[in-house]
């Protein structure tokens, strides 16, 4: 029997789940623009870049043109608008953008970093499932991620360019200032995002009381 | 808890990382050369010295890669970090 047209069998699901979609709700009720809010950033394309210390110059380059900005120096971010390129570590560069596809974004990369000589200068990943976005804005965002951040972030010595790997609450984040608003976003573990946005509310909690 | 500076992200939380050992212990040039002992001596025994110590650190939770620190056992303090394979500060009473 034809397994596609039996219709006692339920349709696969077809829309798109987010990570951290389900606590939309609660992050919409949680905070206002005086104090602090947060919301996820869903489905941004990732990707990831990998580049051996003798490309770098040739990666640099190639995936600067594409990129319509520089390589980003050690703990620092680039990119106005879109894409984003964040410095993971030497070598390790993570590519972010909201107006493409994690799939088109890779091969606009890769065919970028290997046109040169016909065989590619670095290694170009989709990884947009991997992480999704949450961004944490408002005067009490600081506040809220000191309660699980062992992080300096005192605007001497962290501010907008800033990106680096850090532990939110014991898990693994990308903590990324956009601007001083402040606004932070935090690219999380898929597997991660329920538990680090219930943590993020929870430590809310406090700054977002009427006075 | 320890401050371990990672050349590349700047001081960080221990929380940050994994231990690696001693640093600096060298693959043997010939392994066939080594009987068992010889073996076990370089798969296993490491110094343990009060005091100035070069050890490996892993940043897990950042950059992920590996230096190398000198730390005083004794005291914890840090005198500083390099790349794996890069010199380091030796330090001396
Ligand atoms: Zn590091």
């Amino acid at each position: 029997m034809d397994e596609a047209v039996n219709p006692t069998l339920p349709l696969p699901r077809v829309e798109r789940q987010s990570p951290a979609g389900h606590l939309a709700q609660r992050c919409a009720a949680t905070g206002s623009d005086s104090t602090v809010t947060l919301y996820e950033v869903p489905f941004l394309a990732q990707v990831e870049l990998r580049v051996d210390p003798g490309e770098e110059r040739c990666a640099a380059r190639t995936a600067g043109e594409f990129l319509g900005c520089a390589l980003p120096e050690p703990g620092r971010w680039t990119g106005h608008g879109r894409p984003h390129a964040l410095w993971c570590g030497p070598g390790w560069y993570l590519v972010v953008d909201d107006s493409a596809t994690g799939r088109g974004l890779a091969a606009g990369l890769a065919a970028a970093v290997g046109g040169e000589y016909g065989a590619q200068c670095a290694s170009v990943v989709d990884v947009s499932a991997q992480r999704t976005v949450l961004e944490l804005r408002g005067p009490r965002a600081r506040e809220v991620l000191a309660h699980g951040c062992d992080l300096d972030l005192h605007p001497r010595r962290f501010g907008p360019g800033n990106y680096t790997h850090t532990l939110l609450a014991k898990a693994t984040v990308g903590l990324q200032q956009l601007d001083n608003g402040p606004t932070y976003r935090l690219l999380v573990r898929a597997s991660y995002a329920d538990y680090l946005v219930n943590w993020l509310l929870d430590a809310m909690c406090e700054h977002v009381m009427e006075h | 808890m320890l401050l371990i500076p990672c050349p590349w992200c700047g001081p960080r939380d221990e929380a940050e990382f994994r231990y690696g050992g001693q640093a600096r212990v060298a693959y043997p040039e010939d392994p066939w050369a080594l009987d068992d002992t010889a073996w076990a001596e370089y798969l296993f025994v490491r110094d343990n010295p009060e005091g100035w110590f070069a050890e490996r650190w892993f940043h897990t939770a950042g950059c992920r890669r590996w230096c190398d620190v000198m730390r005083d056992t004794a005291t914890n303090r840090v005198a500083g970090s390099a790349p794996t394979g890069a010199s380091l500060t030796e330090v001396t009473k």
